[in-house]
């Protein structure tokens, strides 16, 4: 092993009094173990761990859905599903990638990765980081099981009133969206709160703003925009459940109110959010990058300016969804300049990676080929997100196959590939052991085709006049080979993702040990033990460039902090700008109250449904509960 | 209402169609009855020659920037790695991030607000004003006199006046739909509390088929509608046949009719039946379709659609009725007579 990481230092005396000083502190910052031990831990490892393994499990189930749908549209008028069933599936397919896998799976890998690339020892909030996993995981279950009892929401992912008033969706299950979205939200916030506080200023000594690794900038980015986007989703929702909950009028034009209201609230959510899950993204590719050509990112001022722009236009498109409403051509011509505004940052970032990885020694491993497929597929994706900001040509393909296709290029090119491959890039460090390299490059390759072979013919499918969100259609049409061709392609990817699933589970048991930083990478998280060690790093690095660990390999030397206490989690607060020195800030220890609260928290949102008293109840409890989290204990009181 | 210019284009179009759709797409063909890529009226070529430049750029595009990628990558072969110098970084990086992008949002805005314009324009209005109505899962037709009175009622058939431009006012009284007819106009949504106006000028008679675009609950796949463009002078004798009252008006027909109580959803105009939940029957046999364009009407449909109409479009909202086999005779003759 390299004598490259400062978590080594301890590691590797031994002495015995360097031995029980890391023992020690591995101590004070375990995890509890046994059965009750999983309600309690607070590190950002575990919480990390699971916000990624709860989201690819609800990827999966959704993935499945989407099958269905593909069968089913395999022939014309074909009866394998009702068109209750399609809308259900539909609804839950479009809902759970978005909000239970995409943006959960994103936070995952941000609480994981993030404070191991500042150095840090956890995040600012430990026990509100598991308070947020908890929210997410009930909320995202219940979301989930209303399928099978038959009574989950119809009315598409994004709800449109009024077919999703009580008079045109009776029964539960708009009711299950609203309360479980706007609850899952409350997650995404805590976590987007969370990471910005552990960004600013949990910093290694050293890290000053422009040498923190650009997918932290993509995680800062991002987190800003879950604060600005997530309350206008919360916002809307909670109006649409109390329509029909207690009979408020927001979106009932008889009663004053207005369907485009909710259109306005829900996109003003909703396209940011589309960038919600791209930014981070982009994120995973330059970090892949940097490792595979050994080079440091080029243009990582623009880089993080592009990120930073594309955070702000994203708020400046959301009429673009609404081209077809009705509203004034000179207002949707200004949402058309902004929109493909974007292709400004976007184009900036993509020729910074190539800029970076021209004439360079690339590594083609797993991670490297889905990056290469990201580009393939993410640009194609872009390119006709040009096309759809134009108005005219909006007016044409709004709501139709062309738009699945546009926003599954996007989506999947720009999010679902770089997660795939910051699966496969982090994996050694999630686990200690690699993924393995001969299924990695099976699967890119069935994920590229499958993906290629299910969403380009919806292009044309588009074109030619199939609309969006049908359970069927009639044979005269002629949409029937092109449906073909887009199911066999779903089921060629989902055989890739399945052999990635496959790869992951045998690699856990049997994958190749793989060491502190089997890729040579660059930022924060290879410096320490793979799995990280409970304290992430014994004595917390210090760091003057963006590539410190290249910089320790050259100058032989690593500077550490030392003088924090091991009997209790301490870890040092830094100035936001320069991250030089300021204070040291105590954890707190496991427990189980943030499993308590959500609980609470849950039974007040999902009784919420049932009748609004619930309302009340949900306050009480969370309040006590919440008194009896922030009851002072043990780690605070001064010996 | 350029027919040279037309006529130029046309060979143009089918040989962009093997241009973009070569290798798999070639099979499924380019002349559709509901397609943006077969225009029959000047708004909807415009778009769709818009849409051809845009497929062309962007293509273009797409082959440059992974043609530099690769290009980059694949220098390294047998040499050591060559690093671009920062100045010659930096110019690809402006003129593929920065000029290039604003010339295309320059020229996306600009070519979006003038065809926009003109496609959304009121310009040259001399067709009729027609009420569209979006229903759960049909579509109803009003069309109107200068004075605003409604002359004919009819379903999921919109007849227009070919070369002229008429005008469309959109509404709904129950969900959100939108109407998509790709071949003459963009979409435009019908929305609850709201008028929304949409201009259709087809350029010589035909027939498309529309389709609601907007996800509108159980049956929203199959809420279709026929387009169908006439001479002005076959059009104003269509009209004219349309206002007037049911050809039959009494009979053993009408009598299972309003016994099964058809009436009480269905419009016969000339007979008591009055329903203004479904569609209006008053010249049935006239259409091509039934079911929102979802079946061709035929005799053995129609009776397949009173007798069991949740087989054909699960959750429709028109009840199955079980009369016995002589009155569902009488009953599909009478309505068969309602040309």
């Amino acid at each position: 092993m390299t004598d490259d990481s400062p978590a080594l230092d301890l590691r590797e005396r031994t002495d015995d009094e360097s031995r029980q000083r890391l023992a020690r502190i591995e101590a004070t910052w375990a995890s509890p173990k046994g059965f009750l031990g999983w309600f309690m831990p607070v590190n950002h490892t575990a919480i990390g761990r699971r916000f990624i393994v709860t989201s690819f499990v609800f990827f999966l189930l959704s993935g499945v859905l989407a099958l269905a749908m593909r069968l089913q549209l395999l022939v014309p008028l074909n009866g394998l599903l009702t068109p209750e069933q399609y809308n259900q599936f539909m609804t839950v397919h479009g809902t759970a990638m978005m909000f239970l896998f995409a943006i959960p799976a994103m936070e995952g890998l941000a609480i994981y990765v993030a404070p191991l690339m500042l150095g840090a020892r956890d995040m600012a909030f430990p026990r509100l980081n598991a308070f947020g996993y908890y929210v997410y995981l009930i909320g995202g279950t219940a979301f989930f099981l209303s399928l099978f009892f038959g009574m989950a929401p119809n009315a598409g992912w994004f709800n449109y009133v009024p077919l999703s008033n009580k008079e045109f969706a009776p029964g539960y299950g708009v009711d299950i969206w609203t309360t479980m979205i706007t609850f899952i939200e409350v997650s995404a916030l805590t976590a987007a709160v969370e990471l910005i506080v552990t960004i600013f200023k949990l910093r290694a000594p050293g890290m000053s703003l422009n040498r923190m690794p650009i997918f932290v900038w993509a995680v800062l980015v991002m987190s800003f925009m879950m604060l600005f986007a997530m309350p206008s989703v919360i916002v809307a929702s909670a109006m649409l459940m109390m329509d029909r909950l207690v009979d408020t009028q927001f979106f009932v034009t008889e009663g004053g109110g207005s369907p485009l209201l909710w259109q306005h609230l829900f996109w003003f959510f909703g396209h940011p959010e589309v960038y919600i899950i791209l930014v981070p993204a982009l994120g995973i590719v330059t970090t892949i990058i940097v490792t595979f050509t050994q080079r440091p990112v080029f243009g990582y001022t623009a880089l993080v300016l592009a990120m930073v722009g594309i955070g702000m236009v994203s708020f400046g498109l959301w009429v673009h969804h609404m081209y077809t409403t009705g509203l004034p051509l000179m207002g949707r011509s200004f949402f058309m300049a902004a929109s493909s505004m974007i292709a400004i940052p976007s184009g900036v970032q993509i020729f910074c990676w190539i800029a970076t990885m021209w004439g360079t020694k690339i590594r083609f491993a797993t991670p490297m080929l889905f990056v290469f497929g990201f580009f393939a597929v993410f640009i194609a994706g872009g390119l006709t997100g040009v096309m759809v900001a134009s108005v005219p040509f909006d007016r044409q393909v709004h709501d139709s196959y062309f738009v699945v296709a546009h926003f599954h290029y996007v989506l999947v090119g720009g999010a679902v590939f770089p997660l795939t491959a910051g699966l496969y890039y982090w994996f050694p460090k999630l686990t200690g052991r690699m993924m393995s390299e001969r299924l990695g490059r099976w699967s890119c390759l069935l994920i590229f085709l499958g993906f290629n072979l299910a969403f380009f013919p919806m292009h044309q499918l588009g074109l030619e006049g199939m609309p969006r969100r049908v359970y069927t259609y009639v044979p005269e049409m002629g949409w029937q080979f092109l449906n073909q061709l887009a199911t066999v392609g779903s089921f060629v990817l989902a055989a890739g993702f399945g052999l990635t699933l496959i790869n992951a589970v045998r690699s856990v048991f049997r994958g190749e040990v793989a060491g502190d930083n089997p890729w040579n990478a660059t930022t924060l998280e290879w410096a320490t033990a793979s799995p990280p060690l409970n304290s992430n790093f014994p004595q917390p690095p210090v760091v003057d460039s963006h590539t410190p660990i290249w910089d320790w390999q050259q100058d032989d030397e690593r500077p550490v902090v030392g003088g924090l206490r091991d009997d209790r989690r301490e870890t040092l607060v830094t100035t936001l700008l320069d991250a030089r020195p300021a204070m040291v800030q105590v954890l707190p220890g496991p427990t189980p109250w943030p499993f308590v609260s959500a609980v609470a928290a849950s039974v007040g949102f999902i009784g919420l449904i049932f009748s609004p008293w619930f309302y009340v109840f949900g306050i009480l409890a969370i309040f006590v509960t919440f008194v009896l989290w922030f009851w002072p204990r043990h780690p605070y009181r001064e010996k | 209402m350029r027919p040279e210019r037309r006529t130029s284009r046309r060979p143009l179009a089918s040989s962009r169609c093997t241009v973009l759709t070569a290798a798999v797409l070639a099979l499924s063909g380019c002349e559709g009855v509901q397609s943006v890529l077969s225009p029959a009226s000047e708004d909807a070529r415009m778009v769709a020659d818009l849409a051809w430049w845009m497929f062309a750029t962007a293509a273009f595009i797409f082959i440059v920037t992974i043609g530099m990628l690769i290009t980059g990558i694949a220098l390294r072969h047998g040499r050591e790695a060559r690093r671009i110098s920062f100045r010659n970084a930096t110019i690809m990086v402006v003129i593929g991030g920065v000029i290039a992008p604003i010339a295309a949002i320059v020229a996306v805005s600009l070519s979006g607000v003038m065809i926009g314009d003109e496609v959304e324009g009121e310009a040259g209005i001399a067709g009729p004003v027609i009420e569209v109505h979006g229903k759960r899962w049909w579509w109803e037709f009003r069309y109107m006199d200068r004075d605003g009175n409604v002359v004919a009622t009819t379903a999921n058939e919109l007849h227009l006046p070919a070369g002229h431009r008429s005008t469309l006012r959109l509404m709904s009284d129950n969900v959100i739909h939108s109407f998509w007819a790709p071949n003459i106009q963009g979409k435009t949504d019908l929305i609850p509390g709201k008028v929304n106006t949409l201009y259709a000028e087809p350029e010589a008679a035909g027939r498309w088929r529309g389709q609601c675009a907007e996800f509108c609950g159980l049956q929203h796949g199959l809420m279709g509608f026929v387009v169908e463009a006439r001479p002005v002078d076959d059009f104003a004798r269509w009209l004219e046949a349309q206002a007037s009252d049911a050809a039959v008006t009494e009979g053993r027909g009408l009598q299972v009719f309003m016994d099964l109580g058809c009436g009480d959803c269905h419009a016969i105009r000339g007979t008591p039946a009055d329903g203004q939940k479904g569609p209006d029957l008053t010249h049935l046999a006239s259409r091509q379709t039934l079911a929102a364009a979802t079946i061709p009407n035929s005799r053995g449909n129609l009776g397949g659609w009173i007798t069991s109409p949740q087989d054909i479009k699960p959750g429709a909202l028109m009840p199955a009725f079980a009369p016995p086999p002589d009155d569902l005779n009488a009953l599909l003759t009478y309505l068969e007579a309602l040309e």
